[in-house]
């Protein structure tokens, strides 16, 4: 049972960071008054690793992942993906929103191309992969559909596989299953852990959810309310691959409780 | 709707209201150039059409209004993408148009027959004229309109402009564009008309124009329902363009037939 803890263990360890922050500070002053939405983030994610990032809304977790998918500069500090500064979009990143962002003129199949579209990755070759992609998340026969067509849940398959096609470094997702219901979301979570243990993505995952965040990640990231700081780390050595019933174990409990604490400790409880 | 009962009801509806319209005049001695009998704007609409004299002025006000509308929807469009996504060009065209919005573009149609002249070049221009603000204000509005997540995607996927206005911002523009297209078509009609009305050799505005004058109110009404019709052909087929381009479109599956524009005067 404990086997492949120990080897994602070993592996963290071995594994020099693929995305290193160090001193993030973002500070928006567009307003009447300069809004500090961040405050000397410092974490790195080891390659593989699947990093969760908790927060009370409004605590500058959207902030974080924009600047790293290089859609909004830092006021202050840096984030190194694989050696170099990340000082704009690159294409070495794969993003999942909060909604699936789908291009509903687009068919199922030509929204998971849409990356090979963007950075000419050549189609012939990629529509495999697309498909491959596509039925390891049951959506085999549904490639000539329209999002309009698909459930909540399905469309947001398709933005993850989107992210996946182009084969990123790094994933970031920003609460990607923050619109589903409670049923469904559980569904993803144990999907999403699937894809990612069969494409061993580097992730950075924000969530609202507690549960979700000790369910899925390797460690865990507590951030403050405004300004948002890294209060906890919290590594998660619960075997995989996890089932459902791993959240009524001791171990689980005690890991939920703990971040719990944190939130209490400043007056933000969520999820 | 279209159920055998609903057409029946529809034809039952009708032949009351013609036979009432018809009574209601024969009863009243109504006279002829106030308001004629249905029956006698049927006549003058067999007798116009048989002669070739509708044919012949309904090509001409056609041609003008098709020509108008491209004229004046191919301008709309690239003047509309210009301020759309130059700033500098913004800058210095947007006051224009809001002031030439506000204007009634109709009341320029006298000076368009003063420049150009009592035949075609003057029609066409007056209906691009008119026909042009609606399209390009909906250009504008639909090329500003993409979701800012959507934006946010492409510029993730390390997009240039170029590939953002391609595969995002032109198709969320499209419902927009269309809808302009839609009210281009009719206001192309209205500007044709208008310029023959006030200086013609032929169309159909002339035709009403002259009808006017010898108050032939039977002719000016059979003229009318020409008209309505045509208007309504050309709007259908836009509608059908509109129906195939956006089969991905929300608002078309739910077919509201209404273009969402507003504050837009001819
Ligand atoms: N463009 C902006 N201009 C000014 N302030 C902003 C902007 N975007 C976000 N903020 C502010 O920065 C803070 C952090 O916002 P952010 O969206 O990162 O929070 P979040 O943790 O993602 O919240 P949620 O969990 O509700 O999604 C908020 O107080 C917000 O008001
Ligand atoms: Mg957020």
């Amino acid at each position: 049972m404990g086997q492949p803890a120990v080897i994602a263990a070993a592996r963290e360890r071995a594994a020099p960071a693929v995305i290193a922050v160090s001193h993030l500070t973002k500070r928006y002053d567009s307003g009447r008054e300069a809004i500090v939405a961040l405050e000397n983030i410092d974490f790195a994610v080891g390659d593989g690793q699947f990093v969760a990032v908790v927060g009370p809304s409004g605590c500058g977790k959207s902030t974080l992942l924009k600047i790293l998918a290089g859609l909004l500069p830092a006021t202050q500090g840096e984030a190194v993906l694989r050696g170099t500064p990340i000082d704009g979009p690159r294409r070495d990143i794969g993003v999942v929103f909060q909604s699936p962002v789908l291009f509903p003129w687009r068919s199922v199949l030509d929204n998971v191309l849409l990356p090979v579209d963007v950075q000419s990755l050549g189609r012939e070759r990629k529509i495999v992969t697309a498909m491959e992609l596509l039925a390891l998340v049951g959506l085999k026969g549904f490639e000539r559909r329209y999002p309009w067509e698909l459930s909540g849940g399905m469309q947001q398959r398709v933005a993850i596989i989107r992210s996946l096609i182009h084969d990123p470094a790094l994933l970031l997702m920003d609460e990607p299953f923050g619109a589903l219901d409670a049923m469904t979301r559980e569904t993803m979570n144990l999907e999403l852990q699937r894809i990612w243990m069969e494409s061993r993505k580097t992730v950075l995952f924000i969530t609202h959810s507690i549960p979700e965040a000790v369910f899925l990640a390797d460690r865990v990231l507590v951030m403050t309310p405004r300004p948002g700081r890294i209060m906890d780390m919290l590594d998660i050595d619960i075997a995989r691959p996890r089932t459902l019933d791993v959240m009524t174990t001791p171990e689980f409990g005690t890991c939920v409780k703990r971040i719990r604490a944190c939130f209490n400790a400043t007056g933000g409880i969520d999820g | 709707m279209r159920n055998p009962r609903n057409v029946a009801l529809g034809i039952v509806l009708f032949v009351i209201i013609m036979g009432v319209w018809e009574a209601g005049v024969r009863l009243l001695a109504v006279p002829m150039f106030i308001l004629p009998a249905p029956s006698a704007v049927f006549v003058a609409l067999y007798r116009g059409v048989s002669s070739g004299l509708y044919i012949t002025h309904l090509k001409i006000t056609f041609i003008a209004t098709v020509l108008g509308f491209a004229l004046g929807s191919a301008l709309a469009f690239a003047l509309g993408i210009a301020i759309a996504l130059n700033r500098t060009v913004e800058y210095y065209l947007y006051p224009y148009v809001v002031m030439f919005q506000s204007l009634p573009k109709i009341a320029l149609a006298p000076l368009v027959v003063v420049w150009f002249g009592l035949g075609l070049p003057s029609k066409v221009i007056n209906a691009a004229l008119v026909a042009f603000f609606p399209l390009m204000v909906n250009t504008i509005v639909g090329l500003r309109s993409a979701e800012e997540d959507r934006v946010n995607l492409m510029r993730s996927l390390k997009a240039i402009e170029g590939q953002i206005f391609w595969m995002l911002r032109l198709p969320s523009a499209l419902p927009f564009i269309m809808a302009g297209l839609e009210v281009a078509m009719v206001f192309a009609l209205i500007g044709a008309i208008v310029a023959e009305f006030i200086g013609a050799e032929a169309g159909l505005g002339m035709l009403i124009q002259s009808m006017n004058f010898t108050m032939d109110v039977s002719g000016q009404f059979s003229v009318l329902l020409i008209l309505s019709v045509v208007g309504l052909i050309l709007n259908r087929a836009i509608v059908a363009i509109r129906r195939r381009v956006l089969f991905w479109d929300v608002s078309v599956k739910a077919n509201s037939g209404a273009a969402p524009i507003k504050g837009e005067s001819v």
